[in-house]
């Protein structure tokens, strides 16, 4: 399982690593993004990478 | 020193950025940040030089000496700084109504000149600043503010003028490929000469839902149907390569003269001149 870092203060909810997550670890909220299945988190960082508001970050250890 | 790369590089008093969700902006900034780490670029000898618009704000969230310059202009004022300590790494963030419309000519001037400069442009075929008007990328026949019944007016490749203007290193990256992107843009800073990089981007607010292309994900998994590359494009033809987008190096040379090497040279013979 990833450590799955997200800054709150800093996602605008755009969706981008919800559309591009290949296993459906992310969802949205009203608001911001948040982690809905930890468990399926591949550590691809596809997420990571395609966040325009630095807000993702995987961690680089299993948990 | 710091551990996490965003604390190190941004300053975080200016964050959250102020760009719309899902604009391409942010992911051409991580991708410049990661390959800016990955090089271990000197934060006090790496300048970014910034025009106007929506790309030219990322300077003030860069924990390095930056210069937000007048529209159009950033080209010029990078010349300025290059040429007064050439041993500075000078980067340019721009967008493509700054670069190729209002300092088009500036543009073309320094590739024919091939000062070693950075041009980093963040391409979302629009000007999303002032509301959506047409720029000089925006694909022929794309709905946008000043063209409701398509944009009627050819648009430039930034990569095919660049590189006949005498730019020498010359790579189209996208959003959508943000490891391809930091690969390309650190050898770009690492060239001797000027080198650019035109970095396909979206911009979902304005240009996304004036054309239907749906929310900032479907806009970015829509990217996978028209990117191509370099390699893939050899073997297609014209019609094919309609609304496709050809990623990848078209130029990478080390055979024409940097400027301020010239300079450097005009400067000693005319020392040399003088004493006799």
């Amino acid at each position: 399982m990833k450590d799955i870092i997200i800054n709150t203060s800093w996602c605008k909810g755009c969706g981008i690593c919800v559309a591009l997550c290949p296993r459906n670890v992310l969802k949205l909220n009203e608001e911001t993004v948040e982690v809905a299945d930890n468990e399926s988190c591949i550590g691809c960082r596809q997420c990571e990478y395609h966040c325009p508001d630095f807000a993702i970050r995987i961690g680089e250890e299993d948990v | 020193m710091k551990d996490n790369l965003y604390e190190k590089y941004l300053v975080d008093s200016a964050m959250p950025t102020m760009w719309c969700p899902g604009c391409g902006n942010g992911i051409v900034l991580q991708s410049i940040i990661r390959a800016v780490d990955e090089l271990g670029l000197d934060q006090d000898r790496t300048v970014f030089v910034s025009g106007i618009g929506c790309s030219s704000r990322a300077v003030n969230y860069l924990n390095f000496d930056c210069m937000h310059t007048n529209h159009g202009r950033a080209i010029a004022f990078a010349t300025g700084i290059k040429m007064s300590d050439p041993d500075l790494k000078v980067i340019v963030l721009t967008g493509d109504g700054d670069c190729a419309s209002i300092g088009g000519n500036h543009l073309i001037h320094a590739c024919r000149r091939n000062i070693d400069l950075t041009v980093i442009c963040m391409n979302n075929s629009n000007y999303g600043m002032t509301g959506g008007q047409f720029s000089p990328t925006t694909p022929l026949g794309s709905q946008t503010k000043t063209s409701v019944y398509g944009s009627y007016e050819p648009p430039f490749d930034l990569c095919e003028l660049t590189a006949s203007a005498g730019a020498t290193y010359v790579a189209r990256a996208a959003t959508y490929l943000p490891v391809q992107m930091k690969e390309m843009i650190k050898k770009a800073i690492m060239h001797h000469g000027l080198s650019f990089v035109d970095c396909a981007s979206d911009c979902p607010s304005l240009f996304g839902r004036l054309n239907r292309r749906g929310d900032a994900g479907q806009m970015m998994l829509g990217w996978k149907d028209r990117l191509v590359s370099v390699k893939q494009a050899e073997t297609m033809s014209r019609e094919d390569l309609e609304g496709k987008v050809v990623w990848g190096e078209f130029v990478n040379s080390s055979e024409r003269i940097e400027y301020t090497d010239v300079y450097r040279q005009n400067i000693a013979r005319a020392k040399e001149s003088v004493n006799g």
